[in-house]
């Protein structure tokens, strides 16, 4: 008999269907939806530091996780939100190196999907994977990364943690710093956080920002100092070590002390800002740890706390559009 | 095989080699052009001849379409030389230049001769190779370019591989145009281009795809003007797809430099948005460009600047297309497509009607010496018979291709084809 944690029914209060059979990018969210996912996760974050973390929501449900890349805080964090809510939960990453790559995910999504999931969370090394995937098969699809594309609940995570550190998104200045080309977080952050009337920032090197990156309705910094002034936010990106080798910019060192966080740089930003990072960090590199690691400053171990609660809310809500089929 | 004659009465013919546009009609004897008018009739016509009554269709020389990839020999389930024919003939194509990226590659006269001889077999429309311009396409060595000349090469081309090495390119230039042999090359730069699956743009860079910048395109463009400017040579340059490119384009045509170039009827028909959710059927090379580049395109067409129109035709299997759009491979089927995308784009009042059939008749005739293309006496009677109105929804699946990889799919266009006719033959009736 399993113990049911006190306090269920004023999430389950809270629960409603998610308006779409999929969850693959934060341009299909509308700011009610948003709030919704956010007060739900809310309901799920108190729900996670009882003793008992245990809920029936997703009783009897199959949730698999398909990770193509590897992750470890994405996969577990999904891993746990599914097995908090009682569903049975199995994770698989299939070897990239098998066949050719796409032949795996498609072929792969088909036989997953024939032994019937509810729910299949997926990360693919290709912008569009989720989607195509979302496309063959009949269960519903979250998108846990897909190439530069989106990040979605990476994005609402964010959300989640901006929110209960100010008590709003709406007119924060959030500075999106760093490797903002190759960034599904950003992407995904810049459509939420515009959806939530947040001032959104992208800071970087020119090298690492997207073409015609000004019309996402941002402001473009190339210059890390006056990006971040008066910033509420700062939020620092991981920059890949293969991409520091002259490619991009032309070492690590350069880029720490032009683009990377210290305390120092940090002292331009708003007087109680916070600093976020997706993980996994490169201290040293994008982010001293002298900030990393102060708790005063550094959201990042909420992000991670909330990271298990928004995963929670998406599947509730996805399971509840399911229950009205 | 001698076909009983046919008289097609009350047509609209377009002759691209006069610029007429109008009524008239026309009679095939003996597999060619036999007489032409300008009124709607014959005075005397014998009763063996079958008359078609072509009231209001429009009677126009049968498509010749210098950019077609099947799989044969190589890939034969992507598209033989017979389903390529087949779906040229429902197109109202009635010649093909076939590309020599196949398996081999067709830089050795026994592989064009082997290409002729099906083609001879089959029957249906006329099949030309194009040649190797370098060994294997490598861009290193030139293919044998002379006997792939005489074992019926019409031009050289490596396709989709652009020739890096500017020497080689010179030579290339140089040494073809003594052999009075035309050099296609599709410009882009290699390291710009590099894994790019798209146009860099504002939409590509939300869609995270990796992409290119049209000056890709532009770069070696300019490269190749300098290189035809410097050996004097004649060059057909393949798929221009941007504004920037046309206007390099424009200024090496000013000089008098003999160059051509050709548009690929998706870039005249789609542009960058189309690519929607990851549509890979809309994944092509060179990438799909935004909107102003396309009606820069259409214009070029519209007065020349651009001399030739292809299908592109590249046929893909589900399992090269179902896949994430950076892992998918490029290219669109285009055959059956071609002329009613042509016709649609005369119906948005864009183009001459005239003009559009030159594009894909006498024009690329002209740049590789064909006698067809035209409305003469005496010329092949390669025809075509098309409703210029008849509405069309595209449904991919309908297709005769053997891949179904229409970036046309779900489209709806004006137009079709009611007959085509190869050397006095119907090869397809509706």
């Amino acid at each position: 008999m399993v113990t049911i944690a006190p306090g269920i029914d004023e999430v389950r209060a809270r629960t409603f269907p998610f308006p779409r059979r999929h969850f693959l990018s934060a341009a299909d969210l509308d700011p009610v939806q948003v709030g919704e996912l956010l007060d739900l996760a809310d309901g799920f974050a108190a729900l996670n530091r009882q003793m008992t973390k245990k809920v029936d929501l997703l009783k009897g449900r199959t949730v698999i996780t398909l990770f193509f890349e590897a992750s470890t805080r994405t996969q577990s964090s999904f891993e746990l939100a599914g097995k908090r809510l009682g569903a049975d939960v199995i994770n698989m990453s299939p070897r990239a190196s098998s066949i050719s790559k796409g032949e795996t995910l498609v072929d792969t999504a088909v036989t997953l999907n024939a032994m019937q999931p509810d729910i299949l969370v997926v990360r693919h090394g290709s912008s569009g994977a989720a989607s195509l995937l979302s496309q063959k098969v009949s269960c519903s699809v979250i998108n846990a990364g897909d190439g530069q594309h989106e990040h979605p609940s990476q994005a609402l995570l964010d959300a989640l943690s901006m929110r209960r550190a100010f008590g709003r998104v709406d007119g924060l200045t959030v500075a999106i710093c760093g490797d903002v080309l190759h960034s599904r977080v950003a992407r995904s952050n810049v459509t939420l956080l515009n959806l939530l009337g947040a001032r959104v920032r992208v800071v970087g090197p020119p090298t690492l920002m997207p073409a015609d990156v000004a019309r996402w309705g941002v402001e473009v910094h190339h210059d890390l100092k006056s990006g971040i002034a008066g910033a509420d936010v700062v939020m620092m990106l991981r920059l890949q070590l293969e991409r520091m080798q002259g490619a991009f910019v032309p070492s690590m060192r350069e880029y720490f002390r032009l683009w990377g966080l210290d305390r120092e740089k940090l002292a331009r930003a708003a007087p109680r800002a916070r600093v976020m990072h997706p993980g996994p960090m490169n201290r040293g590199v994008e982010i001293d740890s002298d900030v990393a690691d102060d708790l005063t400053i550094s959201l990042i171990q909420d992000q991670v706390e909330m990271g298990v609660a928004v995963r929670m809310a998406i599947l509730t809500s996805l399971a509840a559009r399911l229950d009205n089929r | 095989m001698n076909a009983r004659p046919i008289a097609f009465l009350g047509a609209r013919l377009v002759d691209p080699e006069t610029g007429y546009d109008g009524p008239g009609a026309l009679v095939i004897s003996e597999g060619r052009i036999g007489e032409v008018t300008r009124a709607g009739t014959f005075a005397d016509l014998s009763d063996d001849i079958r008359r078609v009554d072509a009231a209001g269709a429009l009677l126009t020389p049968g498509l010749i379409d210098l950019r077609v990839k099947t799989g044969e020999p190589g890939s034969e389930p992507k598209e033989t030389l017979k389903s390529a024919a087949r779906a040229a003939a429902a197109g109202g194509v009635t010649s093909i230049v076939v590309q020599p990226d196949t398996d081999p590659v067709i830089d050795d006269p026994a592989v064009a001769d082997f290409i002729l001889r099906r083609a001879r077999d089959i029957g249906l429309v006329h099949v030309y190779p194009a040649g190797a311009a370098t060994k294997g396409l490598e861009g290193q060595g030139m293919a044998e370019i002379g006997l792939l000349r005489e074992a019926g090469c019409v031009y050289v081309t490596d396709v989709d591989r652009p020739i890096v090495d500017s020497r080689v390119m010179r030579r290339l230039l140089a040494y073809a145009a003594s052999l009075g042999v035309l050099v296609a090359h599709r410009p882009a730069d290699p390291w710009l281009t590099t894994e790019a699956s798209a146009t860099e743009s504002e939409f590509s860079g939300r869609l995270g795809l990796a992409a290119e910048p049209v000056a890709a395109e532009t770069i070696m463009l300019e490269r190749d003007i300098a290189l035809a400017e410097l050996t004097g040579a004649p060059l057909m340059v393949d798929q221009i797809s941007a504004a920037a490119p046309l206007e390099s384009l424009a200024r090496a045509k000013a000089k008098g430099l003999p160059i051509l170039a050709t548009a690929s009827i998706n870039h005249l028909s789609f542009n960058e948005l189309d690519i929607g959710d990851y549509r890979t059927f809309c994944k092509l090379t060179p990438p799909l460009r935004d909107e102003d580049d396309r009606l820069a395109l259409i214009d070029a067409v519209a007065s020349g600047l651009v001399d030739i129109v292809v299908s592109a035709h590249a046929p893909a299997p589900p399992e090269e297309k179902r896949l994430p759009f950076d892992e998918a491979a490029p290219g669109s089927v285009g055959l059956e497509t071609l002329l009613p995308a042509l016709l649609t784009l005369h119906h948005e009042g864009r183009v001459p009607l005239a003009r559009l059939i030159r594009a894909v008749t006498l024009a690329p005739a002209l740049a590789v010496g064909l006698p067809a293309g035209r409305l003469t006496v005496g010329a092949p009677a390669d025809l075509v018979l098309c409703d210029l109105t008849a509405p069309r929804l595209i449904d991919a699946a309908t297709l005769i291709s053997k891949s179904k990889n229409s970036a046309f799919d779900g489209r709806r266009l004006q137009g079709e084809v009611l007959m085509t006719l190869v050397d006095g033959r119907v090869v397809w009736e509706r």
